[in-house]
C-alpha cells in the first residue's frame, strides 16, 4: 500500500483537475521555450537584419572608427583646456560610446520593422511580445560592450591609460550595468519610431545630448542645476561616475550607490519602453495604421 | 562652365535647405560640441579665451555638414538612378559633382552663425573682427576649399557602397589636426605635415586671423591653393574611375 501512486487516492474531480494542471503546466513551459527561442533566435535574427551597419566595412567605421576618434578628440580637446586629467575624458568617453549600440542599435532593432514593411507580419504573430521586445536588446548589449572595450583597449594602446588591473573586474561590472541601461533608453526611442516619422534625428538628438548632458566631458556636478537635474534622469550619467571613481581605485562596494541608481534608472526606461510599444501596437491596431507615415 | 556650377550649386543648395533633417541637425548638431568646449575651457585651471572655441566650433559645423554628405554624394546619386544620366551629359561630371559638394560645405555656415549666435547669447563671448575685409573673404575660402575637399572625398570613395560611413569617420580626425579646438603645437611632431595638407588647417587659421589678429591673407590664399590642387586630384582620379567604370560596366554597380 505504501508504493500506491498518490494519485490514485485522490477523488475523481480532483484528479481531473490535477490533469489540466499539468496540461496548463506543460503548455506553461512549452510557451516558455518559444518566449526563449523568440527571446534569443528572434534577437538575433532581427540584429542580422535590421542592424545597418551590420556590414564589416560599415561595423569598422561606425561602431568602431568614430568611437575611437571621439575618445581622441575629447581626450585632447580635455589636455588643452587643462580641466581634468587624461583619465576623466577616456572613462567617459570609452562608456558613452557604448550608446552607439545602445541606442542607435535599438533604434534601428525596433523602428526598422516599420521602415522594412515588416512589423505587421510580425505583430501578425502570437509571440511573446516581452520575448520579442527584450530579445532585440541583448545583441545590442553585447554590441555595446565590444565598442566601450574597443575605446578602453585603444585608450590603453593611444593614450596611456593604465588602470589597475585590479580595478578591471569592477570596471566591466559598471560598463555592463551602463551599457544595459543606456539599451533600455534606445528601447524607448526605438518604440517612439512606432509612431513617430523621423526617429533617427531623435536618436542622434539623444545620443548627442548624452555628451553635453551625462558628464561625459564635464563634471555633471559643475553644469547648470537644470542639465544637471536631467542628467542625473537618464542612464549613462551615474555609470560613468562609477567607472571613474573604480578606475581611481574605489571598490564595487564604494560606488554600489551609483550602479544602484543606474541599474534602477535603466529598468524604468526599460518598464516605459515595454509600456509604450504595447500601448503603440494597440493603437496602430486599432486605427489601422501601423504602417502607415 | 561657370553657369553650370552656379546653377549646380543654386539646385543643390534648394535641395539641402528643403530637408528638415539637414536643416535642423545643421543648425543643432556643432552646438553640442561647441557647448562642450565652451564648458571645457571655462572649468580649466587657466581657462582659455572662448573666442579662440567659438570660431573653431563653428567652422567645425562647416567640415561636420560636408564629410558625411560628400562620402554619400555618388551614392545618392546611383541609388536615384541618375548616376548614369549624369555621367553620360555632355558636360564633365567634375562640374556636376564639384557644385555639390560645395552646396553641402555652403549649408555649413548655418551652423557656423548658429554656433556664433549660440555662443554670443548663452555664454556672452563677443565677436570682434579685427579686419572684417579679411574675415568676409576668409568664410567663403574656407568653404569652397572644403567643399572641393568634399569632391575630392566623394571622388576617392566612389567604389565604396558605404561611402557615407567612411566620410563620417573623417569628421572627428580632421576636426582634431585642423586645430579647430586644439593647437596644433599639442599634437605629435608626425601629425603635422597630415594638418598642413588639409584646407580646413589654413582655413580656421585664417578666419581667426581675421577675428583675433594675425596674417590671414596668406592663409587664404594656402587654403584656396590646397582646395584647387584637391579639385585637380579629384578630376584626375573622377576620369580613370569614370573610365574603369565604363569599361567594366559597373557604374552602377558598386
Amino acid at each position: 500500500m505504501s508504493n500506491t501512486a498518490p494519485e490514485s487516492r485522490v477523488p475523481r474531480g480532483a484528479r481531473g483537475n490535477a490533469g489540466t494542471r499539468f496540461r496548463r503546466a506543460g503548455r506553461t513551459a512549452g510557451q516558455g521555450r518559444a518566449a526563449l527561442r523568440v527571446f534569443f533566435v528572434g534577437g538575433r535574427i532581427s540584429y542580422r537584419a535590421l542592424f545597418n551597419w551590420i556590414s564589416p566595412v560599415m561595423y569598422v567605421t561606425t561602431m568602431l572608427g568614430s568611437p575611437l576618434f571621439q575618445i581622441l578628440f575629447f581626450t585632447y580637446l580635455g589636455r588643452y583646456a587643462g580641466s581634468r586629467s587624461d583619465d576623466f575624458f577616456i572613462v567617459g568617453n570609452a562608456v558613452q560610446v557604448s550608446a552607439m549600440a545602445g541606442i542607435y542599435g535599438m533604434v534601428m532593432g525596433i523602428a526598422n520593422e516599420r521602415q522594412f514593411g515588416t512589423l505587421t507580419p510580425l505583430l501578425a504573430t502570437p509571440a511573446n511580445r516581452l520575448a520579442v521586445f527584450a530579445g532585440r536588446a541583448l545583441p545590442n548589449i553585447v554590441n555595446g560592450l565590444v565598442v566601450s572595450s574597443f575605446g578602453f583597449a585603444a585608450s590603453w594602446l593611444l593614450l596611456d591609460f593604465s588602470p589597475d588591473a585590479a580595478s578591471l573586474p569592477a570596471l566591466a561590472f559598471v560598463v555592463v550595468v551602463t551599457v544595459v541601461s543606456c539599451t533600455a533608453l534606445g528601447m524607448l526611442i526605438g518604440s517612439i519610431g512606432l509612431r513617430a516619422r523621423d526617429v533617427f534625428f531623435a536618436a542622434n538628438l539623444v545620443y548627442f545630448l548624452m555628451l553635453l548632458f551625462c558628464g561625459v566631458n564635464v563634471d555633471v556636478d559643475s553644469l547648470p542645476g537644470w542639465m544637471e537635474a536631467i542628467g542625473r534622469s537618464v542612464p549613462l550619467t551615474h555609470g560613468i561616475e562609477a567607472a571613474r571613481r573604480v578606475v581611481e581605485g574605489a571598490t564595487l562596494g564604494d560606488v554600489r550607490g551609483l550602479i544602484v541608481t543606474e541599474a534602477l534608472i535603466g529598468i524604468a526606461y526599460a518598464v516605459a519602453a515595454y509600456v509604450l510599444f504595447r500601448f503603440f501596437e494597440a493603437e496602430s491596431r486599432r486605427r489601422a495604421s501601423l504602417e502607415t507615415f | 562652365m561657370l553657369r553650370l556650377l552656379w546653377v549646380g550649386w543654386v539646385m543643390h543648395m534648394k535641395m539641402l535647405t528643403r530637408s528638415a533633417f539637414n536643416f535642423w541637425l545643421g543648425i543643432v548638431y556643432p552646438l553640442f560640441f561647441a557647448t562642450a568646449a565652451f564648458f571645457m575651457f571655462q572649468s580649466g585651471d587657466d581657462p582659455k579665451p572662448l573666442l579662440y572655441a567659438s570660431l573653431g566650433a563653428a567652422v567645425m559645423g562647416i567640415w561636420g555638414a560636408t564629410s558625411t554628405a560628400a562620402g554619400a554624394a555618388l551614392a545618392r546619386e546611383r541609388w536615384t538612378g541618375t548616376l548614369e544620366l549624369l555621367v553620360t551629359a555632355p558636360a564633365h561630371f567634375a562640374l556636376i559633382l564639384l557644385p555639390v559638394t560645395i552646396a553641402m560645405a555652403t549649408i555649413g555656415i548655418y551652423s557656423m552663425i548658429s554656433t556664433l549666435v549660440w555662443g554670443r547669447l548663452v555664454f556672452g563671448i563677443e565677436l570682434e573682427v579685427g579686419d572684417p575685409l579679411a574675415f568676409v573673404l576668409a568664410v567663403p575660402a574656407t568653404v569652397v576649399s572644403i567643399g572641393a575637399l568634399g569632391f575630392l572625398l566623394a571622388v576617392a570613395f566612389v567604389r565604396f557602397r558605404q561611402a557615407w560611413a567612411l566620410g563620417n569617420m573623417l569628421e572627428y580626425p580632421v576636426w582634431l589636426v585642423s586645430g579647430f579646438l586644439v593647437p596644433l603645437t599639442l599634437f605629435p611632431d608626425w601629425v603635422r605635415p597630415i594638418s598642413w595638407a588639409l584646407a580646413p588647417t589654413w582655413g580656421i587659421s585664417a578666419i581667426r586671423g581675421a577675428a583675433l589678429g594675425g596674417s590671414p591673407y596668406g592663409d587664404i590664399a594656402l587654403a584656396l591653393s590646397l582646395g584647387a590642387g584637391y579639385t585637380l586630384a579629384g578630376i584626375l582620379l573622377l576620369e580613370r574611375a569614370l573610365r574603369t567604370a565604363r569599361v567594366k560596366a559597373s557604374l552602377s554597380l558598386s
